[in-house]
């Protein structure tokens, strides 16, 4: 393993928007004039006091951070093992940790003056928080959306359309996560001047995977200050989810120059990797580029890119951030993934044992914990991304479980 | 590399000695039909196209409007790949040595197959130049490396959000020829502002002497004449592309499509050439030629 210090962070990514080789800005031409005006204008806040008081603020008042930090104790020692503790993402205002990036970007939409934002999205998770901060902020919002995740995710659109957001369901390629994301670049390269692109993870062209990892880097400072608190030292091991990979980097970055911190990114390994029909491109991939950056992809041998499958929409992603593509270059980080079955049974056993209901997406890190945490001794401390909740996967549960609602 | 003229300059050269402007067909490769291109190619050419554009299908063309996006869909249902992009050029250069053909895609396929044997092949296939969606001159270094080893030009373009410092560094890469887009959008969409792009392509000239293609909202024999009258070459895409689905949709033959495609690319050709000469009659080089 390569040791991550300060210095090598703080230079990382570079001017270019690279992480290594990762990242960089592959857009077409119009729209490079918007981002590196995002790039200088986000420059120039992120050192401002008064952006990053107005930041905290929100996530204070308005998302209801902090999030605690709490131990997931007959979990715990049904397992037989680590102590697990859950950094509670759920807890948020509209249910996961997509809101810190939300605010964040609305924040910086509003110092821009766009009226209008757009975003596209998987799981409904990101869409409704998009829509949530739109309607606070008075803009105009609209969603991208799959149409097969529209289907899968009727909740979510619901409360977007309550919310006021236009929810425009995206038939072109395979119908779901990518596509959006193509949907949203193309509706931003039409409407570039008035408009804010609001990118869900820490994917996309320069400067978004940066600014992503910084607002969403709130829960792995929070988890840092409350595991010295409650348990007197740094966790032994992190976990979390990895789609696009913004909860994970948010709970990991903060650590990543501690060396006794070992993490786990944990991907969508849908039907098993040796099926091919998963969402894991960190564990079975390939570096390429797509949606703006140079990253590990899920792609065939024409560089064409292939198909995902994975229980859960927001984990339903060829590609992923591509400080998580160095950060496996690197061996900081240990990228695993977790099938469809495992998930599901994650997800039933926490919801049983804690009285807490994971999001499909965060079950995949559960599953992997409950592989983790028996190997590990009752002195040792894993803490949990529970990156969100699980109400919207009701119907899918129900679904697979041969359950008619 | 040779230090001769490729085919792209000779034939910017050949117009402008004449006082006309090029017509740029946009055809996807394999579609509508994965045996067509080839023909499509020589027949354009017969109808009057300069340059052929070749666009390679990708699954995720994040530029392209929704007809060219079904392009794109169709031929890779029917497998067509780069390397059969490429094979479709080789067959081309068998008929024909003169006309120049550039590759239009994304990056992921090049990345795929590895500069360095992209550029191996393109120039065994006889192929001019790439234009690389995606790859803006931040991103491009490795790939002019191959590209020029191997003698082929590298299309950029500039569009209606490109500052004029942007346009001077874009500029100081590309080769062959600068393509401006038109407008603001994805490719067929239907706002083309003639009197912006009349502005852009004058100050695309104040930085180089490369010729400036205009393409993404050029649609017919009008749209093209008005474009044609600042720029050096007209791309037209979309409206070949929905033309032929039409036509194969319909359930017409090879030929018929060709035909199709083949009126369309006249019309714009005499659209093109009812305004340029004027232009160029009182010309140096129109004079020249004469």
């Amino acid at each position: 393993m390569n040791q991550i210090t300060t210095d090598l962070l703080a230079a990382t990514p570079d001017d270019a928007g690279r992480f290594g080789d990762y990242g960089g800005r592959y857009v077409s031409e119009t729209l490079i004039a918007a981002l590196e005006e995002l790039d200088s204008l986000y420059n120039r806040l992120s050192r401002d006091p008064d952006f990053q008081r107005e930041f905290d603020e929100d996530l204070a008042h308005y998302v209801g951070r902090p999030s605690p930090l709490y131990e997931a104790k007959r979990w715990s020692d049904m397992l037989g093992g680590a102590r697990i503790f859950f950094k509670r993402e759920d807890l948020n205002h509209t249910g996961a940790h997509k809101v810190n990036n939300t605010v964040g970007q609305a924040l910086l939409a509003k110092h821009m003056g766009k009226k209008r934002i757009i975003a596209e999205t998987g799981a409904g998770q990101h869409g409704v928080a998009s829509a949530t901060i739109a309607a606070r902020l008075g803009m105009e919002c609209h969603v991208f959306m799959g149409e097969e995740d529209v289907h899968r995710q009727s909740l979510n659109v619901y409360r977007m359309k309550l919310l006021g957001a236009e929810v425009v369901p995206v038939t072109s390629g395979t119908r779901t996560l990518k596509d959006a994301m193509n949907e949203a670049m193309r509706d931003w390269v039409t409407n570039v001047d008035n408009t804010f692109y609001i990118i869900g993870t820490v994917a996309g062209p320069a400067p978004y995977p940066r600014l992503v990892r910084d607002f969403q880097s709130v829960i792995g400072r929070e988890a840092r200050a409350q595991s010295l608190a409650m348990t007197g030292k740094l966790p032994d091991a992190l976990v979390a989810c990895v789609g696009g990979g913004s909860n994970a980097i948010g709970l990991f970055y903060p650590f990543l120059s501690d060396e006794g911190v070992a993490m786990y990114g944990v991907e969508a390994g849908g039907d098993g990797l040796a099926t091919g029909r998963h969402a894991a491109p960190l564990s079975a991939g390939t570096p390429g580029v797509l949606h703006g950056n140079k990253t590990y992809l899920m792609q065939d041998e024409d560089g064409q890119i292939l198909h995902t499958h994975s229980v859960s929409a927001g984990l339903d992603y060829p590609g992923v951030g591509p400080e998580h593509a160095w950060l496996k270059d690197m061996g900081r980080v240990e990228y695993v993934a977790a099938d469809d079955t495992e998930t599901l049974a994650a997800f039933h056993e926490v919801t049983r044992t804690e009285g807490i209901m994971p999001a499909l997406e965060t079950a995949h890190a559960l599953a992997y914990t409950a592989r983790l945490a028996p190997t590990m001794g009752r002195d040792q401390v894993i803490v949990v991304n529970l990156s969100g909740r699980g109400d919207k996967d009701i119907n899918t549960v129900a679904r697979l479980d041969g359950i008619e609602l | 590399m040779s230090d001769q003229p490729g085919r792209i300059a000779k034939r910017f050269a050949e117009l402008a000695a004449s006082g006309r402007k090029a017509v740029i067909p946009y055809l996807v490769a394999g579609d509508p039909a994965a045996d067509i291109s080839v023909p499509l190619m020589h027949r354009l050419v017969q109808a009057g196209a300069d340059i052929i554009e070749l666009g390679v299908p990708f699954s995720d063309p994040m530029a392209e409007g929704p007809t060219i996006q079904r392009g794109h869909e169709r031929a890779l249902d029917k497998g067509i790949r780069l390397r059969d992009a490429l094979a479709m050029v080789a067959e081309f250069r068998e008929q024909d040595n003169d006309t120049p053909v550039l590759l239009m895609g994304y990056a992921n396929p090049v990345v795929g197959m590895g500069f360095a044997r992209f550029a191996d092949s393109a120039s065994e296939a006889g192929l001019d130049a790439l234009l690389t969606v995606d790859m803006p001159p931040e991103e491009v270094e490795a790939l002019n490396t191959e590209l020029k080893r191997r003698g082929l030009d590298n299309i950029f373009l500039v569009a209606p959000t490109t500052p004029p410092e942007r346009v001077e560094k874009i500029t100081e890469v590309a080769t062959g020829f600068v393509y401006y887009v038109s407008l603001k959008g994805v490719t067929g969409a239907g706002h083309l502002d003639v009197d912006s792009v009349s502005e852009h392509v004058a100050l695309i000239r104040r930085y180089t002497q490369l010729p400036v293609a205009v393409g993404f909202g050029i649609k017919d024999a009008e749209s093209a004449a008005r474009v044609a009258r600042d720029a050096d070459g007209v791309v037209v895409g979309s409206a070949l592309v929905q033309l032929m689905a039409d036509r194969a949709a319909a359930g017409a033959g090879q030929d018929e499509i060709l035909e199709a495609a083949a009126r369309l690319l006249a019309d714009i050709r005499a659209g093109v050439d009812s305004v340029a000469p004027l232009e160029a009659v009182g010309g140096a080089e129109r004079q020249a030629a004469d």
